[in-house]
């Protein structure tokens, strides 16, 4: 079966020849045409759409939108913030910065409809320290849209005034967890808080009720509101609607970003089909499908699955839907969309070692399991690469990554444990033969560990 | 346990099988407390906020089950009890309160995992230099490695290097290398100093505990962060190095350099004492105290004790003193100065005397700003005590004005002073050598030079008292070490005074003393020093309402509203 056609709803003029980043551009191409329906509807009305839409959160944890939302504490008297998660931090995914870089403008729609939908007055974009380009570009069109009403003051000639304001990170992964990014844009370090209590919903920015979402989730929540929500979930498959990007990197004959309706291809089908299969003379060993800290997939392993009606279905790699629910059930997640991609040429213990190294460097130093065990796994990857590697330390590893993971404050500590937990688990064999195997010659043309 | 559980306020919860009412909203911890189940932890303090970063108060969590469609209990067949909904994830203990029927667990295989997982991942960085810390015998992580750990070691990697001797201010000095990064002190000067000067920097395992640039953790409550710091990091600069606390003899005080009375622990050995911490009391000082009030003990070895009787510059028996002291206030024309800083039992016998003699006495007033914690502008510990006992009726002030006039006037030709110096009260040289003066007191002074009489007696850590401090809470101390040689004991000195001018034979024993005080003296009515509680006690203050006291508001003492 050969893959289906990409749908292309976020990315639609990603890549376009001629397309602009400037307001013009956009509302040439119909632009702000649904803020302008959304202003004159019942703000209830688009939040029971998102809701009814079943969109789910394209930042990781895959959460349902609407129901984020339906969580905010209407009556507490406080001001409500919208916090746009633009921290894309997570190794292996870039997809929200060409949203940022090429169609800055439908992410603003998307904040402006949200914004009214919940009586937002303030919207904050928090873009990761990395991103100064797009934060030039974001400052840019949220000058245009204000100057042509689209935002600031009595929005498009109604009673409802919303500003945005880009705020720069200063280059912490730790940012992209939602109460760590709300501290830092507090001006603290960006400790996650402990829920409870500091629900966002609730306790969120300045301890008033904040939403947190991501930018393609923001840029849905246009879609959804253009063409409603009955509409839109006829997009994807049943609890994982719509569509999404997925950004293949790592060692395929195309690496890319990919925008498809979310479970509509197979993880085969992307990587063979859509993404041309594997280098000339190489075969797939594993795959990590969301995101650095989800948990890989090794290429030859099956999955046993209850149905519905339960039967139960067996699934290899290639089988498993892009969706939600599947990747879950297999034991790893969507999480952000990043999809990486490692051949035979990868020793699985170095490959572990370059996580390790990411983890250990950005643990915030919080909480004692992830601050402590995160740099202990990374000594031991190390010693492992660069010293004596013993047999017995996959082992190891795996003991360490499980008093860490289900015990911290934030998902951190479930980022830092999954890698080493299903390396361990997957490729125990390389692990163990590593203190043989680690001065072999590697295939040709294979990447050199730095 | 059978508790009231339908007081609205009280919920009960179950700890690992035992049922307990709390007040809704206690954590876990406070909750296990009370049912005696340790829940280890380092970076929860109870009068601090709760952050859960320490990870070692993990407990299993549970809540009765309901059908969600009927909202009818569920029943577990096996128990006829209704099924208890356990969380499949272990959760914080002291951001957990109590709700009803909250079910915790702490024995479990997987919470003895948490734990063992957390110490050590705690250990595996810390420089394990026990043998050398001030921490050691003291410490949480020492306590809960032999309580909670596996007791052996998995890491073979280089452990990370930390700055080791950190001066943090005057009197802090931090070992980076053995801080557990609880951020205990961090919110201490935050919240409860309100000196918000320190922070981490760097992240992950190298966090580093710092002040910010340009400040320095100098505030006069610097030192609790040494007590709360669950770890040899934050060091006492005084200390560090001196004594190991087993070797430490731990007597009951109280800070005396303001009417808030702070509860202390004096820590001793061999008759020197080492140093003084806070001690617990929710009304009084929570469990903090100031650390101008820690350096206190260094008067018992200062160089101007008094450690000598003396009659007009010669050396001489209690008794020669005392009869000389006697012909002295016998020959009429006597004032007596008591003093805010002498005990409930000392200002009592103070007050007797002057009744013998009938002699006015006095008080000198030691005003000082108060700074809203634990230091009040009262500088003397004991102001309610000399208005309880009435040996004065109304406040005093800190100049001697009206006795500087009756000594000019010629009607005061003897002052009996209780370790209050006459010439910092305002008493000029020429008055003092009009006068003759019997010093009762402890350290050399203006007024001690010009003495015909001196009766070196003992400090507060000498002794056996009681203070009432400004919430008019009665409150004990008890001798922490034995006295300087060549001082007498306050209560013999004036016991022995009062009964050579004619008053009472009273014994100088505080607790028989005590029978005495609680038959004469209303306000004491009923209490003894013996059942005295180590928290005090709350004295009726209704007669005093009126009087001005201008002391300002303090961590748990609000003024009266003057209306």
């Amino acid at each position: 079966m050969s893959a289906p056609e990409q749908r292309r709803l976020i990315f639609k003029h990603i890549d376009e020849p001629g397309y602009t980043n400037d307001l013009a551009c956009y509302v040439r191409n119909g632009g702000y045409e649904v803020l302008k329906k959304s202003v004159a509807r019942k703000p209830e009305e688009i939040v029971d759409e998102v809701k009814k839409s079943g969109l789910r959160g394209r930042g990781g944890a895959g959460f349902p939108c609407g129901v984020k939302w339906s969580l905010l504490d209407r009556k507490s008297g406080k001001p409500i913030y919208l916090v746009v998660n633009a921290d894309e931090s997570e190794p292996g995914t870039f997809k929200d910065r060409y949203i940022i870089h090429q169609d800055p403008h439908q992410l603003l729609e998307g904040i402006m409809i949200t914004c009214f939908a919940n009586n937002v007055k303030q919207a904050y974009i928090y873009i990761r320290g990395e991103f100064p380009h797009g934060a030039r570009i974001l400052e840019k069109a949220i000058a245009e849209a204000r100057a042509a009403n689209f935002v600031g003051p009595n929005v498009l000639g109604t009673t409802y005034s919303c500003e945005i304001l880009v705020h720069r990170g200063a280059g912490a992964y730790i940012c992209g967890e939602e109460t760590g990014l709300i501290e830092s844009l507090e001006g603290k370090r960006p400790y996650p808080r402990i829920k409870p209590p500091y629900f966002p919903a609730v306790l969120g920015l300045y301890q008033c009720p904040t939403i947190v979402n991501n930018v393609e989730t923001l840029c849905h929540v246009k879609h959804i509101a253009d063409f409603g929500s009955e509409a839109y979930s006829k997009i994807g498959t049943p609890n994982n609607t719509g569509t999404r990007i997925l950004c293949v990197s790592g060692h395929v004959q195309r690496p890319g970003y990919y925008e498809y309706e979310v479970g509509k291809i197979t993880l085969g089908q992307l990587l063979n089909d859509v993404c041309g299969g594997p280098l000339p003379g190489r075969t797939f060993k594993g795959v990590i499908p969301g995101g650095s800290s989800a948990k890989i997939l090794r290429f030859g392993e099956t999955f046993t699955l209850k149905n519905k009606d339960g039967s139960s279905r067996t699934l290899t790699v290639e089988d498993i839907p892009m969706d939600f629910d599947t990747l879950a059930a297999c034991g790893t997640m969507g999480g952000s969309g990043g999809v990486i991609v490692m051949d035979d040429s990868v020793n699985m213990v170095d490959a572990l070692a370059n996580l390790n190294a990411f983890y250990a460097h950005e643990s915030c130093g919080q909480c004692t399991p992830c601050r402590e065990g995160s740099l202990w796994m990374k000594k031991i990857t190390a010693r492992m690469v660069h010293g004596d590697a013993r047999s017995e330390d996959g082992t190891l590893l795996k003991s360490v990554a499980d008093q860490i993971a289900g015990r911290t404050i934030c998902a951190m500590g479930e980022a830092c444990a999954w890698p080493t937990q299903s390396f361990v688990q997957k490729f125990g064999d390389e692990f163990k033969a590593y203190p043989e195997t680690k001065n072999a010659p590697k295939p040709a043309g294979a990447l050199e560990l730095v | 346990m059978s508790l009231p559980a339908n007081k609205p306020d009280l919920v009960t919860v179950n700890i690992d099988g035992k049922e307990i009412a709390v007040p809704k909203g206690t954590n876990v911890i406070e909750a296990a407390r009370l049912v005696g189940v340790d829940v280890p932890h380092y970076c929860y303090h109870p009068k601090l906020s709760v952050v859960g970063n320490c990870r070692m108060c993990l407990v299993e969590m549970g809540l009765p089950a309901v059908d969600p469609a009927t909202k009818q209990p569920i029943v577990d067949p096996a128990t006829g009890k209704q099924k208890i909904n356990w969380m499949p994830r272990p959760q914080i203990g002291c951001g957990t309160n109590a709700i009803p029927g909250l079910h915790i667990r702490t024995t479990t295989p997987q919470i003895k995992d948490c734990r063992e997982g957390v110490m050590e991942f705690l250990l595996i960085n810390h420089p394990l230099d026990c043998p050398i810390c001030d921490q050691a015998g003291e410490c949480k992580l020492q306590e809960q490695a032999t309580g909670y750990g596996r007791g052996y070691s998995r890491f073979i990697e280089q452990k990370n290097v930390k700055p080791k001797r950190t001066q943090l201010g005057p009197r802090v000095t931090l070992d980076d290398e053995r801080c557990v990064l609880c951020s205990r002190c961090i919110r201490f000067s935050k919240e409860v100093a309100k000196d918000d000067v320190l922070g981490f920097i760097d992240r992950g395992s190298y966090s580093t505990l710092t002040c910010y640039p340009g400040k320095q953790l100098e505030n006069n409550y610097s030192l609790n962060t040494v007590d709360i710091c669950p770890v040899g990091a934050l060091t006492s600069t005084d200390f560090r190095f001196k004594m190991r606390v087993w070797f430490l003899k731990q007597t009951i005080s109280i800070d005396t350099e303001s009417s808030v009375g702070a509860n202390t622990v004096v820590w001793s050995r061999e008759g020197q004492i080492y140093r003084i911490t806070p001690r617990r009391n929710d009304e009084v000082n929570d469990t903090w105290m100031p650390d101008s009030g820690r350096v206190l003990f260094k008067q018992v070895r200062d160089d101007s004790r008094l450690t000598a009787i003396q009659v007009n510059g010669q050396p001489a028996n209690l008794d020669a003193a005392v009869s000389t002291a006697t012909e002295l206030l016998k020959t009429g024309n006597v004032a007596i100065v008591g003093s805010g800083r002498s005990s409930v039992e000392e200002q009592f016998l103070t007050k007797k005397i002057a009744g013998a003699l009938k002699a006015p006495a006095y008080l000198v007033a030691r005003v000082g700003e108060g700074d809203k914690l634990l230091v009040s502008a009262d500088r003397n510990p004991n102001t309610r005590g000399a208005l309880v006992t009435g040996l004065i009726a109304k406040l005093p002030s800190t100049q001697l004005t009206e006795l500087a006039a009756a000594i000019d006037a010629g009607n005061v030709k003897t002052v009996l002073a209780i370790n209050e110096d006459l010439a910092a009260a305002g008493l000029s040289a020429e008055q003092l050598a009009k006068v003759k003066i019997i010093y009762v007191g402890t350290h050399g002074n203006a007024t001690t030079e010009a003495a015909q009489v001196i009766l070196p007696t003992h400090t507060v850590f000498e002794k056996n008292g009681t203070f009432i401090n400004q919430q008019f809470r009665l409150q004990k101390f008890s001798a922490a070490v034995p006295s300087v040689a060549g001082t007498t004991n306050d209560l013999v000195v004036l016991t022995k005074l009062l009964a050579a001018v004619g008053g009472n034979a009273l014994s100088s024993d505080i607790v028989s003393l005590w029978t005495t005080i609680a038959a004469e003296v209303k306000l004491l009515a009923g209490l003894s020093f013996a059942t005295l509680p180590e928290t005090g006690v709350v004295l009726n203050s209704t007669d005093f309402a009126n009087l001005p006291f201008s002391e300002g508001e303090t961590l748990h003492y609000k003024p009266a509203s003057k209306s």
